[in-house]
């Protein structure tokens, strides 16, 4: 999209003239280049330096496997490996539920809160607190919440709902419980305040108009507040899929919540293999962008701009 | 039910809390409190609890888990390392971000779409993936296992994360107030720090308190780049859980509730300033019909 520079013929005559010569000031500035783009100076060295650089370092890493071989043994090894491979399927099974669940089950609830209500901030306080929780506090809680002398067994069975106590830790559901609780408020923070962005007025416009509620949600709030949708499944998704803490304390870490960040893990902090620990972080990557890639392409077909908010 | 159909076709504002819709809605919102309350709650008794075999409650009650909790795991440290760290990584990822978010939202200029990649990439791959080849480097230069290790890693995912929460906010701010500004002589710092600055301080005070909270919560970049001194309160509560029946289940309890008390106190704080459904704009709140 955005052309190269092209440096005008006579940018090359002389150095002292050049900083003063109004027409090649102003043929780059017609190009966007201005004294303005140096606020993105500082944020650029950052992300070169502490992102760009240790993950081609990483990249380069995984090509030099610790028992030598060819550059893609490494690779080879990963996906042979049925314990290894099966990651992959594990940790999209838990993410990709989990985050559908937290933004689809966001958008009714911050669209019913939008207006005034008594005690709307006290409740939104108390649905934000599992953000302060974190996956590690979740999981001790889950632990004794969910176990099988938990308070939630134990009204299950007093209320003859089952006989005896329902496995919900140390499997697949434990860590889905814990990526609930840390990510819906999460989804629910992010989507309210997409919608709040978008003016009520438009509505209000619509509804003089004879639209009723499912027709103003339909076609005025829902396309304005799809980007933010996207966005935010990404974000939750991410959370999802490097679902770390979780998977090892209330999930069954050798077994069916065995993700890919600790078969990561595991290569580089117990075996000490680095550049294997390096293949799987790549690997890791190219599927958690993969799914990003898709939802982004699906997002870039809506409007994005203002929403007529007021700022 | 009729009548009140009827009355939801003539005045539908009104009548939305008698809706089904709603019903189901609080429903959900009423299940996931009851299971956040079961959640918390279970940690918070048992940290007060002296045995806990079987039945609803423990046996008796007692506070010593917090005075052991507090001895045994080096909390005050803890805390003073979790409170720079968290510090620095909101300052720093303001200046660092705001600016950047600013240009990126406003301008457009050669290799735009690359710069913009470039930040999107940290927020949106998982922390364990760049964190394993991040804690490589930092090893290799030093920085890993103390305080600064912590909060150059802590860095990677909030400036992003900065930009990403700003940009709306500054695509809602009509440029035509900037321009004005300029007519007016203002130059760049002025027109930064006394036009943008004050109408996006909504957007920035949310961009901060989200930093804060996701860097006091951040489990995998500090567990991966932090020394034995340099441990922020949520891996040291890791560390002591996966080490199970070292240390008694209720001393860690206790620790895990002093977390949960630390974040609830920063969160009302931050919920003081800034109302979390008008992050994006200061909308005109619905009038009374």
């Amino acid at each position: 999209m955005a052309a190269p520079v092209v440096s005008p013929p006579e940018a090359g005559q002389d150095g002292p003239q050049r900083r003063t010569d109004p027409g090649l000031r102003h043929r780059l500035a017609e190009r966007g280049i201005d004294s303005h783009l140096l606020l993105l100076v500082p944020a650029i060295v950052f992300i070169i330096g502490l992102f760009v650089y240790p993950f081609l370092y990483g990249l380069g890493l995984s090509f030099q496997p610790q028992q030598g071989g060819s550059p893609f043994a490494d690779y080879q090894r990963f996906f042979s490996d049925p314990y290894q491979r099966d990651t992959i399927w594990k940790t999209l099974g838990l993410a990709i539920p989990a985050a559908l669940l937290n933004v689809l089950a966001s958008v009714p609830i911050a669209y019913r809160m939008r207006g005034r209500f008594r005690g709307k901030r006290l409740l939104m306080i108390v649905l934000v607190v599992p953000i302060t929780l974190g996956t590690v506090l979740t999981a001790e809680g889950l632990l004794n919440f969910l176990g099988p002398a938990g308070w939630f067994n134990r009204t299950l069975i007093s209320l003859g709902l089952a006989d005896e106590p329902v496995q919900l830790i140390n499997n697949y559901w434990g860590v889905f419980f814990s990526l609930i609780i840390t990510g819906f408020p999460f989804a629910f923070l992010l989507i309210s305040s997409y919608l709040s962005g978008i003016d009520p007025s438009l509505e209000r416009a619509a509804a003089t108009l004879g639209a009723g509620w499912w027709d103003r949600f339909r076609h005025i709030t829902f396309p304005l507040l799809m980007p933010g949708l996207a966005t935010t499944f990404c974000l939750t998704f991410v959370l999802a899929f490097s679902v770390f803490p979780s998977a090892i304390l209330v999930g069954n870490p050798a077994g069916e919540t065995r993700v890919i960040s600790i078969a990561a893990y595991q290569a580089a902090y117990e075996q000490y293999d680095y550049p294997m620990a390096s293949t799987i972080a790549m690997i890791m990557g190219a599927v958690e962008l993969l799914v990003i890639a898709l939802v982004l392409l699906w997002r870039s077909r809506f409007y994005t701009g203002a929403t007529g908010g007021k700022g | 039910m009729s009548t009140l159909g009827l009355a939801g076709r003539s005045r539908p504002r009104r009548r939305l809390v008698a809706s089904p819709g709603a019903w189901v809605t609080w429903g959900a919102v009423a299940f996931f409190l009851v299971g956040l309350l079961g959640v918390i709650g279970s940690v918070l008794v048992n940290s007060f609890g002296t045995r806990w075999f079987g039945g609803w409650f423990p046996e008796g009650f007692t506070t010593n888990w917090y005075a052991d909790a507090w001895q045994q795991f080096g909390l005050a440290d803890l805390i003073l390392v979790t409170v720079e760290v968290s510090v620095a990584v909101v300052a720093l990822s303001l200046v660092i971000g705001v600016p950047a978010a600013y240009v990126l939202a406003r301008r457009d200029f050669p290799g735009k779409r690359l710069v913009y990649l470039a930040f999107l990439l940290p927020i949106l791959m998982p922390p364990i993936t760049y964190g394993i080849p991040l804690a490589t480097v930092l090893y290799k230069f030093g920085f890993a296992g103390n305080l600064s290790g912590v909060i150059l890693a802590n860095l990677v995912p909030s400036v992003p994360f900065v930009i990403l929460t700003m940009t709306p906010f500054i695509e809602q701010i009509d440029p035509a107030i900037e321009r004005a500004a300029r007519m007016c002589g203002a130059g760049m710092r002025a027109v930064f720090l006394r036009i943008l600055t004050p109408l996006l301080v909504p957007g920035i005070l949310a961009a901060a308190i989200l930093v804060l909270v996701r860097t006091v919560g951040m489990f995998e970049l500090t567990f991966l780049t932090a020394g034995p001194d340099s441990q922020t309160l949520i891996v040291a509560l890791f560390y002591s859980m996966s080490a199970a029946g070292i240390r008694a289940q209720q001393s860690v309890d206790a620790m895990a509730v002093l977390y949960m008390a630390m974040m609830l106190v920063l969160l009302v704080i931050a919920m003081r300033f800034v109302n979390p459904t008008q992050l994006v704009a200061r909308v005109k709140e619905e009038p009374e019909p």
